[in-house]
């Protein structure tokens, strides 16, 4: 099963609820979505890893074939040809691979070349099987490496999968929840924690998942955040409190559950309510 | 008009927090904010008068007309972001769609169109003190990266005689992020004392040099872990990279966000410290 753990504003714990989620499970997978800041390696310290590159195609002209007919340049819908001092120029920066160019031409003038933008690394840290996908400073997309990441991971009744999603709520969220079972929604007790819980609220829904809240960072003030889900009669998981030494202890960048019996029962019975809610939907099909 | 932007790499680090002081301090007379997927300065700074608002086309979209689809699988065949669905027929999933037109150029019987779609909404507030441009995307779009470029297009366009502009960036470091540095003169990185704050600190510095623009780093609840901040700060020397304060956790900076204040508008520690980091920035601007 997919568990995908997301929160629209950066920061509210994602990592942290993820993290702390497979390793809790007697043998779980993590998959690190966030593409352009990995963050759950630094926890996991995984070893024996094996890393695979992850590329694109990228067009390239033969100039000899080329007879300059602007069809490649007319036809790109993202600008990413033009035609300059008689030669046809790419700019692979804004190019998305869809590879139009290549059909388009008459010449047959126009291969593809593959191109690296990032990377996935698998490795092991003790019951947690660790995927992070990587993508290189400067590219645009990191949408090929998840999709990369997703695709090699079995989604069986019996294996456990935590994905770790980016922030915001764009296209590279949506293509890390698309196959979840289940959403967890970390949220923080500020307005802007309220506002981007409401933005992914409605994206899960948009996409019928079945959902509950994490409230994270929880203390004696006023909680906005848990105004509204009480109000919209969102299921509340857990509510985490705000302390110094769970700060320090993330900070460092230390799995809690290993080494605090308190937050291990915690995130136990967090990730039991959530199996159990995955196997509630598989029965009635809601 | 020099543009200042506020980035961080990783998320929740206090950019906003940042940015809206600094609007404050500085009384700016253009400010944006460029963290469309999921923007939140309008919390803060949105007051005023109701903001003028356009529906931001992003890539059109791919339509197949079932009366005239013969089913030859050729769009799905070639569709290289999977965005072409074989269930009763055939459709096309909107949200994986590019809008690149490959589909439209295969089909042999002309069924495939590409259609215009809203992908976003852009909004401007504006009166005789300044211009907040600003906008939201549509749940699930892509292309947020155009989108940015569209909300500095909207400052730009109404803010010529300001002498500063403050812009609120994304976190990560793809595409938005490469949107929103795009021609800014100054960006300001807000860490964090964390052993994730840090690496991403480290791409973000990474994606602006490759982009070639100046910048300087400021530590945010730098006492939450004094250790980490040591090594942020040794980091930056090593780095020659400016290095202009740091801000305590404060309890009050939350109340104060969470009345819809910035935090320099109460008395506050982070509030004098953030002044400080204000100080320092102007100096190298």
């Amino acid at each position: 099963m997919h568990i995908a753990v997301l929160s629209g504003k950066g920061g509210t714990g994602k990592t942290f609820v993820s993290v702390n989620l497979a390793a809790v499970a007697p043998k779980a997978f993590y998959i690190d979505c966030d593409v352009e800041e990995p963050n759950g390696y630094l926890f996991f310290k995984p070893e024996n890893i094996i890393e695979e590159k992850i590329t694109v195609k990228l067009p390239v002209v033969d100039s000899e074939l080329c007879t300059g007919c602007r069809k490649c340049v007319d036809f790109c819908a993202f600008n990413a040809l033009a035609y300059i001092g008689g030669k046809v120029k790419i700019f692979d920066e804004v190019c998305h691979s869809c590879g139009g160019c290549k059909l388009v031409c008459p010449e047959k003038a126009i291969a593809e070349k593959d191109s690296v933008i990032g990377s996935v690394e698998r490795g092991q840290s003790e019951n947690v099987n660790v995927n992070t996908g990587i993508l290189n400073a400067g590219e645009a997309s990191g949408i090929p490496i998840i999709k990369n990441l997703l695709q090699n991971i079995k989604n069986t009744e019996n294996q456990l999968n935590i994905v770790d999603c980016p922030p915001g709520s764009a296209c590279i969220v949506m293509e890390s929840i698309k196959d979840a079972d289940y959403c967890i929604l970390v949220a923080e007790p500020t307005i802007f924690g309220l506002h981007n819980l409401k933005m992914v609220y409605e994206l899960v829904r948009l996409f019928s998942k079945p959902c509950g809240v994490v409230l994270n960072k929880c203390s004696k003030a006023e909680n906005p955040t848990e105004e509204f889900c009480i109000k919209e009669n969102i299921e509340i998981l857990c509510k985490i409190p705000f302390t110094k030494m769970l700060g320090i202890e993330n900070s460092n960048a230390h799995i809690i559950v290993r080494k605090n019996a308190k937050y291990n029962e915690l995130f136990t019975s967090l990730l039991d309510k959530v199996c159990k809610e995955v196997q509630h939907e598989a029965v009635t099909g809601t | 008009m020099k543009q200042l932007l506020v980035l961080s790499g990783k998320g929740g680090t206090g950019k906003t927090t940042f940015v809206s002081a600094f609007i404050k301090l500085a009384a700016a007379g253009a400010y944006a904010d460029c963290d469309v997927d999921a923007p939140n300065l309008h919390l803060l700074m949105g007051q005023g008068p109701h903001p003028e608002e356009t529906d931001y086309y992003g890539m059109p979209k791919a339509l197949i007309d079932s009366k005239l689809c013969i089913g030859c699988n050729k769009c799905r065949a070639f569709c290289r972001f999977d965005a072409i669905v074989a269930q009763d027929g055939y459709k096309v999933d909107g949200f994986a769609c590019e809008g690149c037109g490959v589909c439209v150029a295969v089909c042999p019987v002309g069924a495939v169109k590409m259609q215009p779609a809203v992908a976003g909404k852009l909004k401007l507030y504006r009166d005789s003190q300044k211009i907040f441009s600003t906008a939201q995307l549509k749940m699930g779009s892509g292309t947020s990266g155009k989108l940015v470029t569209e909300v500095k297009k909207a400052m730009n366009k109404k803010a010529q005689r300001v002498d500063l502009a403050i812009l609120d960036g994304s976190p990560g470091i793809g595409c938005p992020v490469i949107a929103s540095l795009s021609g800014v003169d100054f960006v300001l990185i807000v860490a964090e004392p964390t052993i994730s704050g840090i690496s991403d600190m480290k791409r973000i510095i990474q994606t602006a040099k490759i982009m070639q623009i100046p910048l300087a780093v400021a530590i945010n609840k730098y006492d939450t872990n004094l250790e980490k901040s040591e090594e942020i700060e040794t980091f930056c020397h090593e780095e020659t990279l400016p290095f202009v304060g740091t801000v305590p956790f404060d309890n009050m900076a939350v109340q104060a966000i969470n009345s819809g204040n910035t935090i320099v508008d109460i008395d506050c520690s982070s509030g004098r410290a953030v002044q400080k980091v204000y100080e320092n920035l102007i100096k190298i601007l």
